[in-house]
């Protein structure tokens, strides 16, 4: 049996970045990963000869860049592509484009409505103005609001002095902003039907709610407060799919002198005495630590692999309540060639960018209530991407590797678990609807892999396939993310804290709740670590 | 249909004078100005710039945001946008104005014009469109943005006038300043000008439609060459703005529509356009916050023109008071050849533009060879008008 100091559960790259940050304080720390690869969610993996595949998350925007400097990760490989353009294809043959140059952009959408084309630039100053007040909070510990800790009372303060330093009119808007439905949001700003599809889809994407539902506007904010070398709300790929930052946090964690064992997952985590003393693996193995982090959803970590007796009976319930519903999909496809869309000009800069065919918020809606019945969508929502259009690493020369996020998905097909055969008619859905944007497209498929909700929590270990690890919705954020009383990282077991996508300020690509938990663990260690201040927000 | 959609083949556009300005272009020297490919510079900057002050410059202005308003309430809409009051604007006149958001804080300035038809076109550096529809609700007007479908022409300097007359508009002679008229081009064309300009010197605007763009700078070039017209690009403009003092909306000041910090929104009394706020002509958008500001005598900012020691300009520099204290910044700055000053214009906090203005210092980083010679250099407030001949308010105009 080995000892470490600590010991992550799960190599996700949250796990990953904890990881990296324990191992640079001098902590021996081991990784247990259950898959025979790390990455979780962000991962590169080959399913069919020559191509490799981003298998579930396939954009980057918001891993913090404070963590890929102190990580080092380009160093140990890690490259990010801006990438440019954009469109939503249209019922009858039209299309609306995106563009990275605002003029052209301006143009476009001119095309639909000039007053539109204006709003533009206001609704982009507006969400960028609820950025800058988000982002400063995202590397830091959400205070607990009921404790008088000199720590929490100071950071209870900051939160308040950033609200109040804002005019009256901006707390207003902020607050309304935080928990109405994207549908109202936008209809302030633009009268386009398609002009208000392209723009609701980030706040539907990974949620289980729809276009209308309130609460949704503030999930646009989640994929709007990254950037792209300072670019705030610019998406990038990571050059060899998503599975190069995970590569590169295991790389680094590595020189840092940690250890990985892939393979065999976490069946317990060892609790005696309110105390955790290290892990019990499937295959037999133990092993044992003082520090169990677990990268695992707060559902799995605390209803799979702790025993309920050991914890109080209000966290329990707590964690049984979290909304961890699934909502998504995601086809990856090997392709034959470039596809065509015919209504797309042929040297379009909107094939490198991401393309959908819902092109109302009325189909959004829609595609949302058959999930609600219990059904995936019958006319989804796709975000297609073709990412090889940019990266020349993941397929040969002339071949593409296609990546289609679907919505909506739901966790069981009317109550009951997914069949293959469910499977792969939610996969022809998804051809379809692209054949019938490119004709011929089908024909160019080499191999597709199909990946519901069922699949997605398989693999991953995402509860229910939410690929937050919890649903982000007001009630599930800052001081009570993953649950009230425990947003600082810390469990009711002692020694036992979580690093996951679970906890503040939540799910993504970001490494944010990683990186937070290392801080609040080194600061119980009083171990000084290895990390700067987050960025100013100038 | 797909035509209109190929613009990001050319994400900036062209203006209906760039088939000329391009083949005068001989620097290959050009800007991007509200989506328009714009010339920087043709030739010699110094050249442009001397033209304009002594001869005549001809500037393509096309890319200027233009608003057409109409209908029955048009002057009671524009008085109710803006801070002035529009029911004194008679048709055949442009006035200076401005027009600010719900808290006083200043959207963009520019010049609205009542054409002699009645109908008004306001001209700005801005996009506004929401804003213009928003404050149309419970009027009875038409916005509607005309930037595409005019064409216009900046022609300023002492010989403007000449030019004009020598090109078949001598009847200009009796505008005066802000008038504007509409005069014949050609067998079938129409052109509108007007007596105002970026440059506080004599000048006039040309109006017309893009069809008949080409032609009116051939003819304009074509007799003005004889005074020395030449083209002249937005470096030379922008000299001679700053001699008169004018501001430029997100240069100067940021607009209120596109600030994102909350402290960097500026009121009318902030700039000094305090002077058209007309509060007894009825509510108008910002009356109320305005009228508080002025109450509370609650303004911070003052922009006003600095007059620096020595002869480095000082781009962006800082402002002190006693070399210490930071009290403002500069926002354009100008070795001023015509007035032979080292002018500013500048943002300062109040009340270090007037009772505290005593000790003012600018901080220069003057670079020379790669190297910075880090200056500190006496400062004093001066009026903004800095270049402010009398043959700009002659009239008839001088013809040199
Ligand atoms: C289909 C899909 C598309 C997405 N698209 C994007 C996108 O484009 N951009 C973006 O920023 N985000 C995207 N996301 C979200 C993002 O990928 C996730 O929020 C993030 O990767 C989660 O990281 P994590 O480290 O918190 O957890 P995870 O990645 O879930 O890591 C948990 C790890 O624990 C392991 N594990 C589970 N159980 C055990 C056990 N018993 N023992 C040992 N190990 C175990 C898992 O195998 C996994 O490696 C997407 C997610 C999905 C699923």
């Amino acid at each position: 049996m080995s000892r470490y100091d600590a010991i992550v559960a799960g190599g996700g790259h949250n796990g990953l970045v904890t990881a990296c940050y324990l191992a640079r304080a001098g902590l021996k720390t081991l990784v247990v990963e259950k898959n025979d690869w790390v990455g979780g969610a962000a991962v590169s993996r080959s399913l069919h000869p020559g191509f490799t595949y981003s298998n579930c998350s396939y954009v980057s925007s918001l891993l913090r860049p404070e963590i890929m400097r102190e990580l080092e990760l380009p160093k140990h490989g890690l490259q990010i592509l801006p990438y440019e353009g954009g469109a939503v294809f249209m019922k009858g043959g039209g299309y609306l484009a995106m563009y990275r140059d605002h003029e052209a952009n301006r143009r476009e959408f001119a095309r639909f409505s000039p007053r539109d084309a204006e709003s533009y630039d206001r609704y982009s100053r507006d969400v960028l103005r609820h950025c800058r007040f988000i982002r400063p909070l995202l590397l830091r510990t959400p205070p607990d609001p009921t404790s008088f800790r000199p720590r929490d009372l100071s950071e209870l303060a900051f939160l308040g002095r950033k609200l109040f330093a804002m005019p009256e009119k901006d707390i207003y808007a902020m607050i309304r902003f935080w928990t109405m439905s994207i549908s109202d949001f936008l209809d302030e700003y633009f009268e386009t039907p398609v002009i208000k599809a392209y723009l609701a889809v980030s706040a539907i994407i990974g949620t289980a709610l729809g276009p209308m539902s309130p609460g949704s506007a503030y999930v646009l904010l989640h994929h709007y407060m990254g950037d792209v070398d300072g670019n705030i709300g610019a998406w990038g790929f990571a050059r060899g799919g998503m599975g190069s930052i995970t590569q590169a946090l295991m790389a680094s964690f590595k020189a840092a002198g940690g250890e990985v064992r892939t393979g065999s997952g976490i069946e317990k985590i060892l609790v005696r005495n309110g105390r955790t003393t290290g892990v019990a693996l499937a295959n037999g193995d133990e092993f044992t630590a003082p520090l169990v982090i677990s990268n695992m959803d707060v559902k799995r970590t605390f209803l799979k692999h702790v025993e309920e007796r050991d914890l109080p009976p209000a966290f329990v319930k707590s964690v049984k309540r979290f909304k961890i519903r699934g909502s998504s999909g995601k086809v990856n496809i090997a392709l034959d060639a470039l596809p065509r869309f015919p209504a797309l000009p042929d040297d379009s800069p909107c094939i490198r960018g991401d393309m959908h065919f819902t092109d109302s918020i009325e189909r959004l809606e829609l595609a949302y209530d058959d999930w609600k019945a219990g059904h995936f969508s019958r006319d989804p929502f796709l975000d297609m991407m073709i990412p090889t259009t940019t990266d020349p690493t993941m397929t040969p020369p002339g071949k593409h590797f296609m990546s289609c996020f679907v919505q909506y998905a739901p966790p069981k097909i009317e109550g009951r678990d997914w069949t293959d055969a469910d499977r792969d008619a939610f996969g022809q859905t998804v051809l379809n609807q692209i054949e019938e944007y490119s004709p011929g497209f089908k024909k160019l498929v080499l191999h597709a892999e199909v990946r519901t909700p069922r699949e997605l929590e398989a693999e991953v270990g995402l509860t229910e396939g939410n690929i937050f690890q919890g649903e982000l919705t007001f009630d599930q954020l800052l001081f009570n993310r993953p649950v009230p009383g425990y947003a600082q990282y810390r469990s009711p077991i002692e020694g036992l804290w979580m690093c996951g996508s679970s906890t503040h300020p939540g799910g993504g690509v970001m490494g944010a709740p990683g990186r937070n938990a290392a801080a609040e663990i080194l600061r119980s260690l009083k171990k000084p670590a290895a990390m700067g201040e987050a960025y100013a927000v100038l | 249909m797909k035509n209109a959609q190929l613009h990001f083949r050319q994400p900036l556009q062209t203006t209906p004078f760039h088939a000329h300005t391009s083949a005068a272009n001989k620097l290959n020297a050009w800007a991007p100005w509200a989506g328009y490919t714009t010339a920087l510079n043709f030739g010699d900057e110094t050249m442009e710039y001397t033209a304009l002050r002594n001869q005549a410059g001809l500037y393509d202005l096309s890319p200027m945001v233009k608003y057409e308003i109409s209908g029955p309430d048009a002057v009671r809409y524009l008085s109710r946008l803006t801070l002035r009051d529009v029911a004194k604007l008679a048709p055949g006149h442009v006035h200076y104005t401005a027009w600010c958001d719900d808290e006083g804080k200043l959207i963009d300035d520019g010049t609205l014009f009542h054409l002699p038809d009645g109908r008004f076109r306001l001209c700005c550096q801005e996009r506004h469109l929401p804003w213009l529809m928003d404050s149309a609700i419970g009027f009875d007007v038409r916005v509607r943005d005309e930037s595409e479908a005019v064409a216009a022409l900046s022609l300023q300097g002492p010989c403007a006038y000449a030019v004009l007359a020598r090109a078949g508009f001598a009847d200009a002679k009796s505008l005066k300043p802000f008038q504007l008229a509409e005069y014949r081009l050609g067998k079938s064309g129409k052109v509108m000008i007007s007596r105002t300009g970026f440059t506080a010197d004599l000048g006039y605007e040309l109006w017309t439609s893009p069809d008949k763009a080409l032609e009116l700078w051939d003819v304009l070039m074509e007799k003005g060459a004889l005074h020395g017209l030449r083209p002249i690009g937005t470096t030379a403009l922008n000299m001679a703005r700053i001699e008169a003092g004018f501001m430029i909306a997100n240069m100067d000041f940021v607009s209120a529509t596109t600030a994102l910090r909350p402290d960097r929104t500026r009121s009318p009394f902030d700039m000094a356009l305090d002077w058209m706020i007309d509060f007894n002509k009825g509510p108008f958008n910002g009356r109320a916050a305005l009228k508080r500001e002025r109450e509370a005598a609650s303004t911070q900012w003052a922009f006003v023109g600095l007059d620096i020691d020595g002869n480095v300009e000082a781009e962006h520099a800082l402002v002190y008071d006693n070399k210490k204290h930071e009290v403002g910044h500069i926002t354009a700055a100008l070795w001023s050849p015509t007035t032979k000053r080292n002018i500013a214009l500048a943002m300062l906090r109040r009340p270090y533009h007037a009772e505290k203005s005593g000790n003012l210092w600018v901080e220069i980083y003057a670079l020379r060879e790669l190297e910075y010679h880090k200056l500190m250099v006496k400062a004093a407030v001066v009026p903004r008008q800095f270049f402010n001949p009398a043959r700009r308010r002659a009239t008839p105009p001088g013809m040199m």
